[in-house]
This record gives C-alpha cells, sequence and structure tokens, in this order.
C-alpha cells in the first residue's frame, strides 16, 4: 500500500556535527543518515566536514576517510570500489547511485546521503536486502534446457544472439533501480521491481534457455510484472547505464505476441 | 493482506532483544526528475479527468432538463471561476492524451532510450500546453 510518509520511529532528526580540522581550505559537508538498534531512538542526519585536500575525489572515498579519521562508528556496505561489486548503493544528493562511482565533484553543496529508499535499515546506511533477493531467487537465475548441452562442447550461440544479452549480464545486482521505483515502494511486497525483472529478462533473451515459456507464465500476474508503470526511474539512476524499463517492456510484448 | 515486508522490520538489538528497524526515507528525499514527474503527472490528469466529466454530466443534464437549469449552468461555466476549472479541465486533457500517446509508444517498444524518454517527456508537457492555450484562443475568438 502507499503510504507517502514515514512511520513515527523513522522520521529523521538532526545529529551531531564534527568540525573539519583548523586551517582545512576545501572542506565539504557531508549528511549522513545514522541509525543503530541499541540506542532506541530514532534515526538522525550527522553532520561530518570533510577536508577535500585530503580526500580522494568519490563519495566513497569521504565516506570511508569519515569511518577512518572520525567517526569509526559510522557503517555501510563496500568492497570492490570500483562500480563492479554493487556493494555501496546508496542514496546521494537524491537518486540511487553507488558512492564508488560518484564524483564528490558532482555535487552542490552539502552531500545528503541516505540508504536505498523504502528498504528496513539495519544500521545507518545498510537496508536489509532479503526481500529482493528472495525475489530474485523467485524467477529461478539460472539457464534451464531440457536438450542436453553436446557432449564435447559448450552451448553454442551466434554473434547476434549473443548480442541479445548484451546490456542484461552486466547488471550487478546493486538495487539502486529497484529501490528508485516508486511502484516498488508501494508495492515491493508482490512487485518484483526493475532489477529483477531485468534478470528475468536476462534469462528469457538467452537463446540456449528453453524455459522461456515456463519464465513467462510466472510473470503473468497482475503485481509481479504489471506493477510497472514505465515510470523509468530505474532507467534514470542505473550506475551502469543499464535500461530495466526496456527490459520490462520487452516482456510485456512477449506476453501479448504468445497471446497471438 | 499483510505485507509480508513486515517481517523484514523486526531487527535484534546488541544483547537479542527485538526491536522495531526504521524505514528509510523515499518521497522525503527522492529527487523530482522528468521520469517520475511526467509519470505522476499523468495520474493526477487522469484521476482529474474522471472528476471532471461530472462537469460534461452536469452540462449534458442542464441542457437536457430545459432552459432554466441549462441557463443556471452556463452561468456557472462563464463566471471566472468556471473558466479556470474548464480550462484546467481542457489541460489535463491534452496532457493525459499527448502522455497516453507516449505510453503507447513505449507499449510498442520504443522510446526507451534516456534522451528519447527525456525529449518525450518535454514535448509532451510542451504540447499540452500549446494545444491548450490554442484551444482557448480559439475557443474565444469563436465563442
Amino acid at each position: 500500500m502507499a503510504e507517502f510518509s514515514l512511520p513515527a520511529n523513522s522520521k529523521i532528526g538532526e545529529g551531531k556535527t564534527y568540525k573539519a580540522p583548523a586551517g582545512a581550505k576545501r572542506v565539504k559537508a557531508f549528511k549522513v543518515y545514522r541509525w543503530n538498534a541499541d540506542d532506541g531512538k530514532n534515526p538522525v542526519m550527522d553532520t561530518y566536514e570533510v577536508d577535500l585536500d585530503k580526500c580522494g575525489p568519490m563519495v566513497l572515498d569521504a565516506i570511508i576517510k569519515i569511518k577512518n579519521e572520525i567517526d569509526s562508528t559510522l557503517t555501510f556496505r563496500r568492497s570492490c570500489r570500483e562500480g563492479i561489486c554493487g556493494s555501496c548503493a546508496m542514496n546521494i544528493d537524491g537518486t540511487n547511485t553507488l558512492a564508488c562511482l560518484k564524483p564528490i565533484a558532482d555535487v552542490q553543496g552539502e552531500v545528503r546521503i541516505t540508504p536505498l529508499p523504502h528498504m528496513p535499515v539495519v544500521r545507518d546506511l545498510v537496508p536489509d536486502l532479503n526481500q529482493p533477493y528472495a525475489q530474485l531467487r523467485s524467477i529461478e537465475p539460472w539457464l534451464q534446457a531440457e536438450t542436453a548441452p553436446p557432449p564435447d562442447a559448450e552451448r553454442l550461440q551466434s554473434k547476434e544472439e549473443r548480442a541479445e544479452i548484451d546490456g542484461l549480464w552486466e547488471c550487478i545486482l546493486c538495487f539502486c533501480c529497484s529501490t528508485s521505483c516508486p511502484s516498488y515502494w508501494w508495492n515491493g511486497d508482490r512487485y518484483l521491481g526493475p532489477a529483477v525483472l531485468l534478470q528475468a529478462y536476462r534469462w528469457i533473451a538467452d537463446s540456449r534457455d528453453e524455459a522461456t515459456g515456463k519464465r513467462l507464465d510466472a510473470l503473468e500476474d497482475p503485481f509481479k510484472l504489471y506493477r510497472c508503470h514505465t515510470i523509468m526511474n530505474c532507467t534514470q539512476t542505473c550506475p551502469k547505464g543499464l535500461n530495466p524499463a526496456k527490459a520490462i517492456g520487452k516482456i510485456k510484448q512477449l506476453m501479448l505476441e504468445r497471446q497471438g | 493482506m499483510k505485507d509480508v515486508r513486515e517481517a523484514l522490520m523486526v531487527g535484534r538489538n546488541s544483547e537479542g532483544k527485538l526491536v522495531r528497524r526504521p524505514l528509510s526515507p523515499h518521497l522525503q528525499v527522492y529527487k523530482p526528475q522528468i521520469s517520475s514527474a511526467t509519470s505522476i503527472f499523468h495520474r493526477i490528469t487522469g484521476v482529474a479527468l474522471s472528476a471532471g466529466t461530472i462537469l460534461l454530466v452536469a452540462w449534458l443534464v442542464a441542457a437536457a432538463s430545459g432552459d432554466a437549469a441549462f441557463s443556471v449552468v452556463q452561468a456557472i461555466f462563464a463566471s471566472w471561476i468556471g473558466q479556470l476549472v474548464l480550462f484546467g479541465f481542457t489541460l489535463a486533457l491534452f496532457y493525459h492524451f499527448c502522455n497516453g500517446i507516449r505510453h503507447l509508444s513505449w507499449d510498442a517498444g520504443k522510446g526507451f532510450e534516456l534522451p528519447d524518454m527525456h525529449r518525450s517527456g518535454r514535448l509532451v508537457i510542451g504540447a499540452a500546453i500549446l494545444l491548450t492555450v490554442a484551444f482557448w484562443a480559439v475557443a474565444y475568438i469563436v465563442g
């Protein structure tokens, strides 16, 4: 159900301010969402002033610096720091993206950082992603075929067949897109969301997969697929430049085509 | 039906006690952009059109019931507030019509690339305003 305001326990207060060290010339303020399960308080926005002359160029560099040098309790996910693992997905300056791919210089004024939207918060910038992961499992994201593979070779594809899954296989499952989608916010209990639907189409579009009919049957549902209203926040926000809205559009077209 | 995501709203603190997790901010922080703006306007204008259709029905019913009723409704529609409502109705109509064509093109698999989406969004807003102004200009010149 659509609930436009935050529940009482989720309303955000003003937190502490950590001043920049004296003598810092290029100071940038980072307002970061903080919540932990232990102090029994509502979330707050803490402000950290960072000396950009002593910081790497990306937002991830800044929050790692904050954790290392200013406040070690700040909690966030990160791993590869180069846009391939999808761990540091968060809302920066009002849109979802990967902190490691977002230049600090792209943000005017203070940098506001909150967790991926409309998700249960485990701590600080760490959302609970169990729901989208369970939805991903539900679409059976692996190759399914009845016919046996050639005994002495892989299942082959032509170059054209292989090109069909370009723009799909590159998805790193950061869920920036799903959590940017208002439809997923309101109906994420039953709507699969753009990331999972893009994965569903990735296997539908794969010439080696033989379960297309079964996959389409599973998506033929007023909620799982058709809560997509082509809002296109997903494509707008994808840090890898992929197009989930287009993939969903293709699934809808296939649904129509098979109805004849 | 209870929302299954409710189960994930419960976590534990360091002592193992159950605590209720907050929901991360969504509308409160997400920047409005042309993608979401054109979409929400489509829905709002759709609702406005349903409500506005009552005006059309009122006008027809009045016309069917005779001179007296018709002149009352005409007077209301001709008042500045009536004209303002009708102007809003036509704006909603033209916007919903133009953006509906945009949705038809998406349904046909076209216009999903970001530059196309941005262009078509601006085009729809521009066309809706232009058509509305042209419609009222003609209405006032002719009427």
